[in-house]
């Protein structure tokens, strides 16, 4: 059914057909409204069986669903940012256990200083975890992938983070086609665990692994991940000839057919970068971008096709790996081993700055005239970084960095160029 | 049988089970028991924790007719019991993580309400540091929901599978290996212990009880009548530790006692944050008594002792048997 609604409902609506049994919430934003969303559900009676548990922590919420699971239960829970670290210890102990849980992150960045704004730093945070992390374009693709999500948890037996740009994507009033509980139920059969807390066959989970077998355990999680890359275009076709529409998958180009430059996003802002090489193609310049919808496990051989006739590839990326520079760049690099291309890398959208077509379009004009550094942070307040290291190269006692800067700029808590 | 037992057996005050008629016999004197926590695990020689546990949980299987699951905490319990491929438990049981334990309980209990396998029970247990200290947050959300898990805390004072360190538990005045035995006041010099059956009491859940391992039919009753009722209910068993108490291993059982004997531990119970039963102290003893087998407070005695830090501690317990009433008047 066609509806204009907000990307947090439609995920809330989309999982409660998932027929989660068992939901921990917690509140930060911008995950909030999608947990809000499915406590009415429950509490109204029109999700049953299902308990809706109001935990005290992230850490909490993680824990309920690890044992909820354990003892045979679907279970769901949504995070962000501070809130995915929080609970970091247990969403690796989830994998660890290779519980199927699905949780949403509304991806935000990660203080200090506090920020409450859209980037990628939480979810790449966790980007050795053991989860398979998928990531939303749009709204309609959010929800299409949690219902995909659970089935691949299933079928693997591990955990599935559905990541969608917090506010962007999670605040945003959008149309979205929303299946029935039919169609859901047709794709998604009830779960069948691979190992359950049950009196009548009682089993220890969780007990300790020396070195005999640690690592063998830990390259099993390795192959689930590659069975992922196998599943999750099967699962993605399935739910395209169910539900008429192209959901998920591992990668998908945009326009790159002849492209001598390619940009690889993730999540929201492809949309952006759609429209900018809309404009750049009526320039005549051959460009496309690659969306990366699973970034764990890492599409390594999809990548490398797309980019087989590109002579440069510019990574656009909401995260940023301090001391280095990209994270989604050095993954891309491993899927380019010996192939003879221009690399860039463009850190933007920090902390919610938002990412205009303007600056877009400036900076891919500049990467296809090859003119472009290595690692280029787009949209960065030169003036203002400088102002500050000659303070602090100045005086001992120079102060908080994040207040220096804000009196600087002026009164303008957020920016946009 | 029918007078009330009070036999002095080899100075326990316990009463072989063949003495008692067969439905006052512990769970443990019967053939059915269900061995929960089965024997070839690896703890030390006279671990207060391996007692502790074998009796609750087999209690709690009677209680359930083996409908039960548990959820553990990262520690000796856990430690001693399953290294891959062994495990001593006979039911089902996961082990997440250190402070996360009675959340994962409310998850499981969660998972039985879906499912409507109501008869199915859940604990979760842990030392005293998982309990104490890195496990309040979620025992403290677990207790504010009211779910329906029994948790149990084995409180042997110290994080003893690390190498003995201090916790919230860890009384005044002991040594551990991060409040050493050195300066001018030696051990532990701040706290008197996190009193966690207080704190749970202050949640007003609907079962609260404290047990030793010196008493270990009052520990299975106090187990049966806890899963009795639903809701979150808390059993906290004060269980020695030879290693990290530097007490003999055949002390357990009598150190246990001596704590009670002392004041130093009351054993109650609670039902709604009311204290609905307290066991009287029979010997009144000094904390002296309790205290001098222990290495962990060997600095509070002899020529360079400190009977200042000791009067503090024979303050604590005889303010605990004013404020639990431990002692009759008669007998006092």
């Amino acid at each position: 059914m066609l509806k204009q609604t907000e990307g947090s409902h439609a995920v809330a609506e989309a999982v409660a057909l998932c027929r989660p049994e068992v939901i921990c919430a917690y509140p930060i934003s911008p995950q909030t409204h999608i947990v809000e969303g499915l406590g009415e559900l429950v509490k109204s009676g029109a999700l049953t069986p299902c308990e809706f548990i109001n935990v005290e922590s992230e850490f909490a919420a993680m824990s309920v669903a690890i044992g909820a699971s354990a003892a045979g239960a679907r279970a769901y829970t949504a995070t962000a940012s501070q809130g995915l670290l929080f609970m970091a210890e247990a969403v690796f102990n989830a994998s660890g256990l290779g519980l199927p849980i699905v949780m949403t992150v509304a991806n935000r960045a990660i203080g200090a200083p506090i920020n409450i704004w859209n980037d990628h730093s939480d979810s790449m945070s966790q980007r050795d975890c053991g989860w398979l992390q998928l990531f939303a374009e749009n709204n309609q693709e959010a929800l299409d992938l949690h219902i995909q999500a659970f089935k691949l948890a299933e079928e693997l037996s591990m955990p599935v983070m559905v990541c969608m740009d917090g506010f962007i994507l999670t605040h945003a009033y959008e149309r979205i086609d929303m299946p029935t509980q039919a169609e859901v139920d047709a794709f998604l059969p009830p779960y069948e665990p691979r190992q359950v807390l049950d009196p009548a066959e009682p089993v220890s989970i969780g007990a300790m692994v020396g070195p005999e077998a640690f690592m063998e355990v830990r390259y099993l999680a390795h192959a689930k991940q590659n069975q992922a890359l196998l599943r999750i275009p099967q699962i993605a076709d399935e739910f395209a000839r169910r539900f008429g529409r192209a959901s998920g998958g591992l990668v998908r180009p945009y326009r790159c057919e002849d492209a001598e430059t390619i940009v690889i996003a993730l999540g929201s802002v492809i949309g952006t970068l759609k429209d900018t090489i809309d404009d750049l193609r009526a320039g005549g310049m051959k460009i496309g971008v690659l969306g990366i919808q699973s970034f764990r496990p890492f599409p390594l051989a999809a990548v490398r096709a797309a980019l087989q006739g590109a002579k440069r590839v510019v990574v656009l990326e909401k995260s940023f790996c301090v001391g280095l520079g990209g994270i989604v760049s050095t993954d891309v690099r491993m899927a380019l081993s010996g192939m003879q291309l221009h690399g860039y890398t463009v850190i933007a959208g920090l902390g919610g700055r938002a990412i205009t077509k303007a600056s877009l379009a400036r900076t891919l004009t500049e990467a296809a005239a090859d003119k472009l550094q290595p690692l280029t942070f787009m949209d960065l307040d030169w003036p203002l970084v400088n102002r500050q290291l000659e303070r602090e190269a100045r005086m001992r006692r120079s102060g908080p960095i994040a207040e220096n800067l804000l009196r600087d700029v002026g009164t303008v808590a957020s920016k946009v160029i | 049988m029918n007078a009330p037992i009070k036999f002095y057996q080899t100075g326990t005050f316990t009463v072989g089970n063949r003495l008692l008629s067969p439905e006052q016999r512990a769970v443990q004197a019967s053939p059915e028991r269900s061995n929960a926590l089965n024997s070839g695990h690896r703890a030390c020689q006279g671990c207060g924790e391996a007692l502790g546990a074998r009796y609750a949980v087999d209690a709690a299987m009677r209680a359930t007719d083996g409908e039960l699951i548990a959820a553990n905490a990262t520690g000796c319990l856990e430690v001693f019991s399953t290294p891959y491929p062994e495990t001593s438990w006979q039911l089902p049981w996961i082990h997440s993580l250190f402070g996360n334990t009675a959340a994962v309980g409310t998850g499981i209990a969660a998972a039985m309400k879906v499912k409507g396998k109501l008869g199915t029970r859940v604990i979760a247990q842990g030392g005293d540091g998982g309990t104490t200290d890195i496990g309040f947050g979620c025992l403290s959300g677990m207790f504010e929901r009211n779910d329906d898990v029994l948790y149990i805390c084995y409180d042997n004072e110290a994080y003893m599978n690390t190498g003995v360190q201090r916790s919230s538990a860890t009384p005044y005045a002991a040594r551990t290996a991060t409040t050493m035995a050195v300066g001018s006041e030696p051990g532990a010099t701040f706290g008197q212990g996190k009193n966690l059956p207080m704190i749970a009491m202050a949640h007003q859940i609907p079962y609260v009880a404290t047990a030793t391992v010196a008493d270990l039919h009052d520990l299975e009753a106090k187990v049966e009548k806890a899963m009795s009722v639903h809701g979150a209910r808390y059993l906290h068993v004060l269980v020695p530790c030879p290693l990290g108490w530097g007490s003999a291993s055949h002390d357990t059982i009598r150190l246990a006692r001596l704590a009670c004997e002392t004041g130093v531990f009351p054993v109650f119970e609670a039902e709604h944050g009311e204290v609905t039963s307290v066991s009287k102290i029979r010997h009144r003893v000094p904390v002296e008594e309790y205290l001098k087998p222990q290495k962990r407070f060997a600095h509070l005695f002899g020529a360079n002792g400190h009977p200042d830090m000791l009067a503090k501690i024979q303050a604590d317990a005889d303010r605990n048997i004013r404020r639990f009433g431990l002692v009759d008047e008669v007998a006092a």
